[in-house]
């Protein structure tokens, strides 16, 4: 359903007066380089990696909130990049956002109510009366029952879970095909976030959705995603189906993010494996394979030429000369 | 005798129409060298108990009533001098968030300086300077890179400058709130295991206070869990993971997915926090748990020792 093809993203740096002057060489962050997937109908995808991974962008350029700076992205057989105009915003009602803040992805002049109710009337689906019901039903779906206890309220009026079950529903509420979710949780209470989580999954059952779950946190992702892709500095370094990249990783680095979350059982021991350092800047991104400088497995061929991802194991892709086994 | 005793704090904040009860009667002891983790979620009053060590508790927070005593001087009630000595020097303290912990016009020699002729007027600049570079090449930090400012650091390496400064002074007791939160998940770890080697060389005794179930599993070895307030239970960390006896926490860490399991289910805490401002009557957590009857909605439980362990909850009280 969605095929995205050698995406490509840089954002260009404010160049400082003298550099002007000087006419230096233009720099770039390399945010999003060079990356491939796609997603079947009802597929849930994690995207994981640490900040500065590109994680997020790559999830923005899918719903064409920013333009690539090259690279194709086909949505159920439509290319993203030729839609103009009211054909894209018309469009766009098939594929939504669920935004990481829900303090700040609501406004806290409007009744949330009405926030879920504009979706409807900027796609033009309806009268007032049809938009306010389908709000009513769509309010209760999301588990904000009864609807006339929270149609009229304002954000600052509901707690964090409640504020991000609105944010669900006003993107679920158009019906589309496909979500991307940046970080749904992370500004949720502990002892909301399987909730929320769980509201997701049983949403994606009941409306055949397909999500594009952008985390940082692989527990999370373990417990929500079919299929993961690990990036690191704006490269894809491992896909493949859950299973096979939590229990068997392939990629130095997909090891060192496994052995580093915290387990929450003390009776756990792992053996760790932390990388020295942290993520480099993506305006100079190492030469070769980017992760060679932090690699305890690097060898000379690492720093000179750059590995592709190849099909290590059936299905399991990973992007590294050494791959573990 | 412990080196930190908490008894019966209580700390509020002031607002226009209504007192919140941050912290509520708590109480709580830790021996020296030992690691107390204190868990909860946004808004229990961890942060809180933890400023309450220090009185640096911002205004309209105020200590209320209870005692703070931190090897035989009493917090609460000693002068403004004599605390101003206490912090930095015998009780370092990590604050949430090493971007804004620095000063962005002070290089960070500059930071170590200040900190160590304050308390120490009679340590030369020179002198101060070769302590701080000691303290940072043992955090892994470059001495050369002294000179830096602190935007030429990235997060995880501002978190080390962060314990370097709580450590300089060779403090007794190392306070670290949310040490890891902004930071990205190895860089997480790199903290984490760095905490856990200087405990064991310097004998540290560490008060660790996160929203994240892990890492307490990974470093503390005693667990206090904060709800709305008040402690809900404290005990060892092993028997507080393995046989959970308040509902909350019960419901707390089935809340949290672990990696090494397969097929986990995660269950939830229906509703929110209360607001502290209208806190509900009887036991605080009545409104979202599941074995509440009608005692609970009446009488606050007490925290009572139970085994090993410290519940607040009327399950296990058979008066």
């Amino acid at each position: 359903m969605l095929e995205v093809a050698n995406l490509k993203k840089y954002f260009p740096v404010e160049k400082s007066f003298l550099d002007k002057l000087l006419a230096s060489q233009k720099s770039f962050v390399h945010a999003v380089d060079d990356i491939s997937f796609s997603m079947d109908r009802g597929d849930i995808l994690g995207l994981v990696g640490e900040s500065g991974s590109g994680k997020s962008t790559t999830g923005r350029i899918c719903l064409k909130l920013i333009e690539p700076t090259s690279g194709k992205i086909v949505f159920g057989g439509i290319e993203l990049s030729k839609l103009r105009g009211e054909e894209l915003r018309r469009f766009r009602r098939n594929m939504q956002m669920i935004f990481q803040d829900p303090t700040s992805s609501l406004s806290p002049r409007i009744k949330v109510g009405e926030a879920i109710r504009h979706a409807l009337s900027f796609q033009g689906e309806g009268e007032l009366s049809e938009q306010i019901e389908r709000t009513r039903a769509m309010l209760e779906r999301v588990g904000l029952k009864p609807w006339s206890s929270f149609y009229d309220r304002y954000p600052h009026q509901l707690s964090g879970g409640q504020r991000q079950r609105v944010v669900i529903a006003r993107a679920l509420v158009l019906n589309p095909k496909f979500v991307v979710a940046d970080e749904p949780i992370a500004m949720v209470d502990v002892s909301v976030r399987a909730q929320i989580l769980e509201l997701m999954l049983e949403l994606k059952r009941e409306f055949y959705l397909t999500y594009l779950f952008i985390t940082h946190d692989l527990a999370m992702a373990n417990y929500v995603c079919r299929s993961i892709a690990i990036m690191y500095l704006g490269k894809i370094v491992e896909t493949g189906p859950k299973e096979a990249v939590f229990e068997r990783p392939l990629h130095p680095y997909t090891l060192a993010l496994l052995s580093s979350i915290p387990v929450p059982d003390p009776k756990v021991k792992l053996e760790r494996i932390i990388p020295k350092g942290e993520i480099p800047s993506p305006i100079n991104p190492p030469k070769g394979c980017r992760f060679h400088p932090r690699c305890p497995y690097a060898q000379s061929i690492c720093s000179e030429r750059e590995p592709q991802l190849e099909e290590i194991r059936p299905n399991q892709h990973a992007a590294c000369f050494f791959p573990r086994e | 005798m412990p080196l930190l005793e908490i008894q019966s704090l209580v700390v509020e904040y002031h607002a226009i129409r209504a007192n919140v009860k941050a912290v509520d009667r708590v109480s709580l002891s830790l021996e020296k060298g030992h690691t107390l983790g204190i868990v909860g979620e946004s808004g229990c009053g961890k942060s809180t108990l933890g400023l309450s060590t220090l009185r640096l508790v911002p205004p309209p927070g105020k200590i209320v009533s209870g005692q703070i005593t931190l090897d035989g001087i009493d917090v609460v009630n000693c002068s403004e001098e004599e605390i101003r000595r206490v912090r930095g020097k015998r009780v370092g303290y990590i604050f949430q968030d090493p971007m804004t912990s620095l000063n962005p016009v002070k290089r960070i020699g500059g930071h170590f300086v200040e900190m160590i002729r304050t308390h120490e007027p009679g340590v030369g600049e020179e002198d101060a300077l070769k302590r701080a570079k000691e303290v940072l090449n043992r955090l892994g930090i470059l001495p050369e890179r002294i000179n830096d400012f602190p935007h030429q650091f990235s997060g995880g390496m501002r978190q080390r400058v962060m314990i370097g400064l709580a450590l300089a002074l060779g403090p007794d007791l190392l306070i670290a709130d949310e040490p890891t939160t902004s930071l990205d998940v190895i860089v997480e770890a790199q903290i984490i295991e760095l905490l856990k080697e200087l405990k064991k060389s310097l004998g540290l005794t560490l008060v660790l206070i996160t929203h994240n179930i892990g890492i307490v599993a990974e470093t503390a070895d005693r667990v206090a869990v904060m709800y709305a307030g008040r402690i809900a239970e404290l005990g060892e960390t092993g028997s507080l993971f393995e046989k959970p006896m308040h509902p909350y926490t019960q419901a707390l860490l089935n809340s949290v997915p672990n990696i090494t399991k397969k097929d986990q289910v995660l269950s939830w805490i229906p509703g929110a926090p209360p607001d502290l401002t209208e806190p509900p009557h009887g036991c605080l957590f009545h409104p979202r748990c599941p074995y509440a009857f009608d005692r609970c909605k009446k009488e606050e439980p007490l925290l009572l020792k139970h085994d090993s362990s410290e519940v607040a909850c009327h399950l296990y009280d058979r008066r």
